[in-house]
């Protein structure tokens, strides 16, 4: 998979009809022209061609469900305190709904710019591992990249990644990020007028619209003990350091937590398979390294 | 400005994390611990600040109001697979009846 880049990358043949490509991808011209000019649509490795309205209607079912709650974002940011410019400003130049959160929820409690952008950032740093995954599947040109890089999300990601072919991909990725794009910024600016014609959004309950989209985020990854252990941990230490600690602070200590249970699980499993190892040498490690995907 | 300071550092940052897994050649950080460490990542920050978020006064102190109620129901819905929207909405809409009622 290491050496597939943009323009060597012709997997297999031209099987899929190509002609319905540009006007499902015309609203980002330059991605279309780059995408389209170099390769043929092309199977991605081991998928069944699924058609290209499915597609589109899946990517859309996201789009719209989460732009809608850029509402949220919007009424949670204004009653934070930021003022409308600031609001519409994190949803165009962020686009990261956690961090988004995360960031409004520090400065309201009063952190320093400093720490509430750490706490921020760690939370967009996922999105690395998003997009190292997305740029193997779909393998844009380099100077696509960067305009592409802004949509390179959870949402996004999740869509693509259901797609079984490259051409399925650049369409799920194209759909859901424009859709989501243009909702996400519509009703954020919607959300923070709203909250300041209504005044006191504590009084709507709407200071419970931030954790409870947190929660929303977390539900989902909260799949093994590991990841239940990592999450208990955390509560502990982002409640327990809030009161000693600058506003802020307390959730990068928090975040220790991953590290913390990485590790423990690391020693107990060096413990345990030390005997094993020995003897068994490293065939499966060799053989796990070739196949990536 | 302080504000400004804070968006301006977390737009680039975010922006540029978000470049970086496009750019770098795949593989790279295809380490096992390190992909490990950025599942793990968000679960602890996302815990963390709904926590907070729920118990904090915005002060640095801790206390239990409207909002637990409101949260506790958005779990609910969670574990009934209720969509994204109608989780939020449950949130909101338990937390101000709760307050209403001079929870």
């Amino acid at each position: 998979m290491a050496e597939q880049t943009a323009s060597a990358d012709r997997p297999g043949t031209a099987g899929i009809p190509a002609r319905s490509a540009p006007e499902t991808r015309d609203e980002n011209g330059t991605a279309v022209q780059g995408a389209t000019s170099r390769t043929e649509p092309a199977p991605a490795p081991g998928g069944e061609p699924k058609p290209d309205s499915a597609v589109v209607r899946d990517a859309l079912g996201v789009g719209i469900a989460v732009g809608l709650s850029g509402f949220a974002f919007g009424v949670t940011s204004a009653g934070a305190g930021l003022t409308l410019l600031q609001s519409c400003a994190l949803s165009l130049l962020v686009f990261t709904g956690a961090s988004q959160f995360a960031l409004v929820g520090a400065l309201a409690a009063g952190g320093n710019p400093l720490t509430a952008a750490a706490g921020a950032f760690f939370l967009g740093v996922r999105n690395t591992f998003y997009g190292l995954r997305l740029s193997q599947l779909l393998a844009l040109p380099r100077y696509v990249r960067p305009f592409a890089a802004q949509w390179v999300i959870d949402e996004t990601t999740a869509v693509a990644l259901a797609q079984p072919t490259r051409r399925g991909v650049r369409i799920g990725f194209t759909v859901t990020g424009l859709t989501l794009y243009v909702l996400w910024n519509l009703t954020t600016l919607l959300g923070a007028l709203g909250a300041e014609a209504i005044g006191d959004t504590d009084a709507w309950g709407l200071d419970a619209a931030g954790p409870a989209c947190f929660l929303a985020l977390l539900a989902p990854m909260l799949r093994t003990t590991r990841e239940r252990a990592v999450a208990a941990i955390a509560v502990v230490l982002g409640l327990g350091f809030l009161p000693l600690l600058p506003a802020g602070v307390p959730v990068l200590i928090a975040a220790l937590a991953a590290p913390a249970v990485l590790w423990f699980e690391g020693r107990r499993a060096g413990r345990g398979t030390a005997a094993e190892s020995a003897g068994e040498s490293g065939r499966g490690t060799t053989d796990r390294k070739g196949t990536d995907r | 400005m302080s504000v400004w300071i804070a968006i301006g550092l977390t737009a680039v940052g975010c922006y540029l994390v978000k470049l970086l897994g496009l750019l770098v050649p795949a593989g790279a950080l295809e380490r096992p611990l390190v992909q490990r460490l950025s599942a793990l990542l968000p679960v602890a920050l996302l815990a963390a600040l709904t926590a907070q978020q729920v118990f904090g006064d915005g002060n640095g102190a801790l206390v239990v109001d409207a909002r637990v109620a409101g949260v506790a129901t958005a779990g609910l819905a969670l574990v009934f697979r209720a969509p994204f929207l109608v989780v939020i909405a449950a949130a909101v809409a338990v937390t101000a009846g709760v307050r209403a009622l001079g929870g």
